[in-house]
């Protein structure tokens, strides 16, 4: 995926400045940045839902998005959840729920299920839609340490092996660093990249604490510079 | 292992016995109300007694005079409320969904909705003839405007989350329309739809009095004109009995079913 936004304005006020980066089949980055920086009009751009900017973007295929709000269909059970909107067929929505270890909730309603597993669902539903890229949206925002732990434990797992690009927007350092393969820094204003950093580090031997004081030390040397 | 929310065994609620006794009881003093003013009255020709009306009813329905005059006027409320929702559902959404039109529209609903309904029904009569099209277009233009204000709330306040995700996911347009668009507009269907009924068939009334030469209306202007009032109360009531069948055999079932979902919120 080859990304080149040259700005992005509402009205007079200039968002996001020069961007530019390429992202690679299967690498998972992590998109962080103060709250308003713009991270969430950068996957908009992204995933197509927003096409008033100046640039171009090419290679993001088919997007699977895991939104912030879980927005599922509340007047539809999870798995007509997952078939309307991706177009798949029955047998791969309940292996995605079999994923996200709701395979025996298929018929319940998501009024029905807490907070943390609608975000699951969200989950199903993107990896139903076969993406060619994943965006997740600050997935484990507003969700208590032990569920969010939980779910990015699944995403680990559900992100293993899998050879789509991933973009994950969160404002925590240690859930970046545990997460992605590379970390990128939005900031300013307009917002451009102020750090890319590559964790080397393998998932199983990373210590995200480390990682994240790494990236912290970097911030602040590109800051005091 | 199936896990179960505490409302995975709710079921709905069934129909409250002492509410449909408390409605039993209601329409009884009403009847009893009645019959006191008729006693009070004294006087048949101007209120008859309950037990009169209902045998001018049975005369009228045996010799199919009720039916012949129901089902015409029936066709009329059916034709106009078809024709004002679909013109009225379409501006409303598109009102609800494009502000640029809305600017354009809005004074226009507030002029039509202004507008009295006997200045329209006399309009249609007086540039279109006393035909059976001015009757329905009358009753559709006196009704389109509410139904088009109700719609348009119903646009305005559809999720944008839920359209943003139908679009990052390229659900196909109808699809979207079916499936993301139309429930979230449905309780503005329905409270539109029982609003129309309610307020169409009386329009209907009003200009099957003034212009046509059958109906329950024309039936309520012959005797008007014949001062039977038994006669007026008789018609009056087999109509009002059709829409009440109409409210709770078709309107009522298809507005639980869409809003069955609900009764899973926790």
């Amino acid at each position: 995926m080859k990304v080149e936004i040259h700005s992005k304005s509402f009205g007079l006020n200039q968002v996001l400045g020069n961007i530019s980066l390429t992202i690679g089949e299967g690498e998972v980055v992590a998109l962080t940045g103060p709250s308003g920086i713009g991270k969430s009009t950068f996957v908009r751009i992204l995933c197509g839902l927003d096409k008033r900017y100046e640039g171009q973007i090419t290679g993001v295929g088919r997007v699977g998005f895991v939104f912030q709000e879980p927005t599922l269909l509340p007047w539809r059970c999870l798995i007509d959840n997952i078939m309307l909107v991706t177009g798949c067929d029955a047998q791969v929505a309940q292996t995605a729920l079999d994923q996200v270890e709701l395979g025996d909730r298929s018929a319940d309603y998501p009024n029905q299920m807490s907070l943390g597993q609608q975000r699951r669902v969200g989950l199903a539903r993107a990896l139903a839609a076969k993406p060619q890229t994943l965006i997740l949206d600050e997935a484990f925002a507003s969700l208590d340490e032990a569920t969010a732990a939980r779910m990015r434990e699944l995403i680990l797992r559900v992100l293993d092996g899998n050879e789509f690009s991933t973009i994950l927007v969160t404002h925590n350092l240690e859930e970046a660093c545990e997460l992605a393969d590379r970390v990128l820094v939005l900031d300013g204003s307009p917002a451009k990249i102020i750090l890319d950093h590559h964790i080397k580090a393998n998932q199983s031997a990373r210590d995200c604490q480390t990682e994240a004081a790494l990236l912290r030390s970097r911030l602040n040397n590109s800051a005091s510079v | 292992m199936q896990q179960h929310s505490p409302m995975d065994s709710s079921t709905p609620p069934a129909a409250n016995p002492s509410r449909l006794i408390i409605s039993a009881a209601s329409i009884a003093l009403l009847g009893v109300i009645w019959a006191t003013a008729a006693w009070v009255t004294a006087d048949r020709t101007l209120l008859p007694y309950p037990s009169e009306v209902a045998g001018i009813f049975w005369n009228e329905f045996v010799s199919g005079e009720i039916w012949f005059h129901l089902s015409a006027t029936l066709m009329r409320v059916i034709g106009a409320f078809v024709f004002a929702m679909c013109i009225g559902c379409a501006l409303g959404i598109f009102a609800g969904r494009k502000p640029a039109f809305n600017a354009w529209a809005d004074p226009w609903v507030i002029i039509f909705l202004n507008l009295p309904a006997l200045v329209v029904i006399v309009l249609c009569y007086l540039w279109i003839g006393l035909t059976e099209v001015a009757a329905i277009v009358a009753v559709a233009v006196n009704k389109i405007p509410m139904i088009t204000v109700m719609m348009r709330e119903g646009a305005r306040a559809l999720n944008p989350a839920l359209d943003n995700m139908a679009q990052a996911f390229q659900m196909p347009r109808l699809k979207t329309w079916r499936h993301v668009i139309a429930p979230q507009l449905a309780p503005h269907f329905a409270a539109s739809a029982r609003s129309g009924l309610a307020l169409i068939w009386k329009i209907v009334l009003v200009v099957e009095f003034l212009g046509r030469s059958n109906g329950i209306g024309f039936q309520i202007h012959l005797y008007f004109q014949l001062f039977e009032v038994g006669h007026i109360l008789a018609y009056a009531f087999s109509f009002i009995l059709v829409m009440l069948l109409i409210e709770y055999l078709i309107v009522q079932p298809w507005e639980k079913s869409a809003s069955k979902w609900r009764l899973n919120e926790s």
